[in-house]
């Protein structure tokens, strides 16, 4: 007697588009268990990781300055996914749009002008592109798996910068700290809400899944990558170019994760040091599929995921709970959205006395 | 045949009964409540069209599925058939449609695979040689699969049923992949085997062939039995109509005989093997003329693949002059710039190459139409589509639930009329259809080869690549015969026969000859 999965023969469309939701139910059932076993009332700890944080205008603001980076990276990351682009590597894109948005204000430090938050705009994209660009080559050219060349390139972009904050861009007034000099006025992204930290790269953010979204339903060529991602030899037949689309997932994907990056040291933080991202580039991989590879579904599920980056440090604050709470809730929040797909077209069936099927 | 078989006395027990089995899949109800009675070394058809339920039931009766209710009697005992061991166990041979052999190990280790206690190789080849030589199967037992063409392949299958000393063997659509003559051989085999008590249970949707081999045949039609007769008694029109319940439909051929400029040319066309078990092209030739229909027969394996490929873009030439559509050398052109020439293409593989299962009609209708203003500066233009989707649904017949309809939820014949549709109403200067009705219902079947002769008489040059003979001879102006990866010259089809492309389908043919390539035998 086995246990085995049968194919539906018509998964319920509305079950399809519904399934983050069911797997957030999920969560919300297992983080009961899971504060319960911890000794909280999980009552209090839900309503401390899910509800505290986001209470005030300020804490709805810092969800959105949160969510706007995951939310970059990740409509950047599910228009590659589409085309079966598997981009590991928003963390090293996201980092050197960083360092080269956040070099420029350096380099035009106590020489700038309104011009040069634009420019640096344009550095960070290209920054990320341009890292980007090279899982894209070596795939194109030498067939080389681009999970791991982007996930390797990622440790390769932290290096770089821990270099660089470390030694020829440390703040020559900063007490020998690993970081760099606060940037001018004219190279930080505009505070768009008084008394908190909104800023205009959440802006920037949303207009990018917006402007994502009309590529994905509207042109042409977000039409191709789901060709080529759905069924290669047919994108093969119709004359669609498979390289094309490597490229196209991996600049677009680049290009956004490095506007994130940048919007990081050009917002809250205000300069370059060691740690940009607490590893929005890598949990924009969760947002995307959360989202079903939509851009407007990402949009929801990069609230979503922002709220337990808050969620975390809320618990840890108020019931001296550790931050790693975080992690275990993004990763059962992805184990319940790919098991509830696979239920959801598959069905289990009891199989007795299992046939050889070789004949 | 024998008298025995004809004329089973009224006290004979049946080799195999079935009695109301019912098989029920998500969707689709395969059998429903179906008698059938295989009396010893009878030879019985099994008559249907695609879809019609006869793979579920040979898969019911050779243990590979359950049926949902119903009784199996096998020589009068009632019993369940749990899995293919068992059946083996029984004398229920199998020969599948498509085989189950390693390229890499020769025919006798295929065979020890499925042979119990059959450690001594020497020994099983030395058996193996007995029984081909008995059956009339001439077959090396020391060959490496990979080196078999596909004829010899089927032998080895059938030995191996036959090694097992069968009560039952089971045949699936077994000369789809056989030349005329060695259909012939196979019918030879056949009889003998029934002469000797085995009983046959032949799977075919060809009337001529079940009329010639069968004593009984049971047609089934959307899972039921509509009629069991002696097929050497119907004409293939009374069995048509049991078979798809109305009059078989023929198409109207009239050959103007215009001929226009030449559309396509392949000029010594030569392409190594991109697999160690592909097929190398060899210097092959072609030209085809507006208003011309050119088809290549062969047996599967013997480079239609590759040269289909090679025609479409998907695989590039050596040489960009070795393939020139209306003139332009294209074979260095990938497929979307040969589309820009005027080719169009129906590829075998429906699914998955032809149309993405999981897009609707829309989407599938842009795949190969977006050089005909359906994107404007990037941007697609939907309601375009949908026009020409509608179109295409219309004009062809397609039974589809709209343009939101994913491709997959769609029949075999009524995609294939859906992609045949999109790509004749691009009005293309050439159009290249592989297999085009290969697993199509007769109505589908019927109703794209007119299209094709339609489009022909309008001026396009149309190549058809198939299996089916009797297809190519119907809508050809011309046949080719491809073999190892050869080109035979294409001969007007008046001037041919079934014999002489049978002929030319086994290799024995002169590619040098100058439009006559004639050898015998």
């Amino acid at each position: 007697m086995q246990l085995r999965l049968e194919p539906r023969a018509m998964p319920s469309k509305w079950l399809r588009y519904s399934s983050p939701l069911i797997a957030l139910a999920l969560t919300l059932v297992f983080g009961v268990i899971l504060f319960s076993a911890l000794g909280q009332n999980p009552a209090v700890a839900l309503y401390t990781f899910f509800i505290r944080p986001i209470g005030t205008l300020y804490g709805l603001s810092e969800l959105c300055i949160k969510a706007a980076p995951l939310l970059l990276c990740a409509v950047g990351l599910a228009i590659g996914f589409r085309g079966n682009v598997w981009n590991i590597g928003a963390e090293g894109q996201l980092t050197m749009g960083a360092i080269c948005g956040g070099g420029l204000a350096l380099a035009f430090y106590g020489d700038e002008g309104p011009w040069l938050l634009p420019l640096m705009i344009v550095g960070g994209g290209l920054g990320g592109m341009a890292w980007g660009a090279i899982p894209a080559f070596l795939k194109t050219r030498f067939n080389a798996n681009e999970i791991l060349t982007s996930l390797m390139l990622t440790y390769v972009a932290i290096q770089v910068l821990g270099y660089l904050v470390h030694g020829p861009w440390r703040d020559p007034e900063g007490f020998n700290f690993p970081e760099t000099r606060l940037f001018g006025e004219d190279a930080l992204l505009p505070v768009l809400i008084e008394g908190t930290r909104f800023h205009f790269g959440v802006v920037l953010a949303v207009l990018a899944a917006m402007i994502g979204w009309v590529f994905v339903t509207r042109t042409f060529a977000g039409f191709q990558i789901k060709v080529v991602g759905q069924a290669m030899a047919a994108a093969n037949y119709a004359g669609y170019s498979g390289n094309r689309v490597v490229w196209t997932g991996f600049l677009i994907g680049g290009g956004l994760a490095g506007l994130a990056g940048l919007g990081e040291v050009a917002g809250p933080m205000g300069q370059l040091n060691p740690t940009i991202s607490p590893g929005y580039g890598f949990a924009a991989i969760i947002v995307a599929f959360l989202g079903r590879l939509h851009p407007a579904g990402v949009l929801l599920a990069s609230l979503l995921m922002a709220l337990m980056y808050l969620g975390g440090e809320s618990l840890q604050m108020n019931l001296n709970l550790p931050l790693a709470i975080t992690g275990v809730f993004q990763g059962t929040l992805l184990f319940f959205v790919l098991a509830s797909d696979v239920f959801i077209r598959f069905r289990v069936k009891l199989v007795h006395n299992v046939p050889r099927t070789a004949p | 045949m024998t008298s025995q078989a004809t004329n089973p006395g009224p006290a004979a027990t049946p080799q195999l009964e079935l009695r109301g089995i019912v098989k029920q899949y998500p969707g689709t109800l395969a059998n429903d409540d179906i008698d059938l009675t295989v009396m010893p070394g009878e030879v019985h058809a099994l008559l249907g069209e695609n879809g019609a339920g006869k793979s579920t039931l040979v898969k019911i009766i050779y243990g590979v599925v359950q049926a949902d209710a119903g009784e199996i009697h096998w020589n009068g005992e009632r019993l369940n058939i749990s899995n293919p061991a068992q059946a083996r166990h029984l004398g229920i041979g199998m020969v599948f449609q498509h085989f189950n052999l390693f390229d890499t190990l020769t025919v006798a280790e295929n065979i020890a695979l499925c042979v119990e206690d059959s450690r001594d190789l020497a020994k099983l080849a030395e058996q193996v040689s007995a029984v081909s030589e008995r059956y009339g199967l001439p077959i090396d037992p020391r060959r490496h699969v990979h080196t078999l063409s596909v004829g010899e392949r089927q032998r080895v299958e059938i030995i191996r049923c036959l090694l097992q000393n069968p009560k039952l063997l089971i045949m699936d659509e077994p000369t789809s992949v056989l030349t005329p003559q060695e259909v012939e051989v196979l019918f030879q085999t056949l009889r003998r085997l029934a002469g000797e008590g085995c009983s046959i249970l032949y799977i075919s949707h060809k009337l001529d062939e079940i009329k010639e081999l069968c004593e009984r045949a049971t047609v089934l039609r959307g899972g039921k039995v509509t009629a069991t007769c002696d097929p050497r008694r119907e004409t293939p029109k009374s069995l048509a109509e049991m078979m798809i319940g109305s009059e078989l439909p023929v198409c109207q051929n009239v050959d103007g005989g215009d001929r226009g400029e030449v559309c396509l040319e392949v000029d010594g066309l030569s392409l190594p093997a991109d697999d160690p078990f592909g097929t190398e092209l060899t210097e092959i030739h072609l030209n085809i003329r507006g208003g011309e229909i050119v088809g290549i027969a062969g047996v599967a394996g013997n480079g239609q693949k590759e040269l289909l490929q090679a025609l479409s873009g998907e695989m590039k030439a050596t040489h960009a002059n070795d393939i020139r559509i209306a003139g332009t050398p294209a074979g260095h052109l990938p497929p979307g710039h040969r589309r820009g020439e005027g080719l169009a293409f129906v590829p075998e593989e429906r699914l998955g190459r032809g149309a993405v299962p999981e897009m609707s009609m829309s989407d599938n209708t842009l795949l190969t139409t977006y050089q005909k203003d359906m994107v404007r500066s990037g941007f697609i233009q939907f309601d375009r589509i949908d026009e020409y989707c509608k179109t295409v649904v219309d004009d062809f017949n397609v039974v589809c639930a709209g343009n939101h309809a994913e491709a997959r939820s769609l029949s075999g014949g009524n995609l294939q009329k859906f992609i045949i549709g999109r790509e004749i109403l691009l009005g293309p200067k050439l159009l290249i259809l592989a297999h085009p009705t290969w697993g199509v219902d007769v109505g589908a079947a019927t109703l794209i080869r007119q299209a094709i002769i339609d489009l022909r008489n309008k001026g396009t040059a149309v190549l058809v690549v198939s299996e089916d003979l009797e297809e190519l001879f119907e809508i050809s102006d011309r046949i080719a015969v491809i073999s190892n990866g050869r080109l035979s010259p294409a001969r007007r089809t008046g001037d041919t026969d079934v014999e002489e492309v049978g002929r030319w389908m086994a290799g024995m043919f002169d590619t040098a000859g100058s439009g006559e390539g004639h050898h015998a035998a």
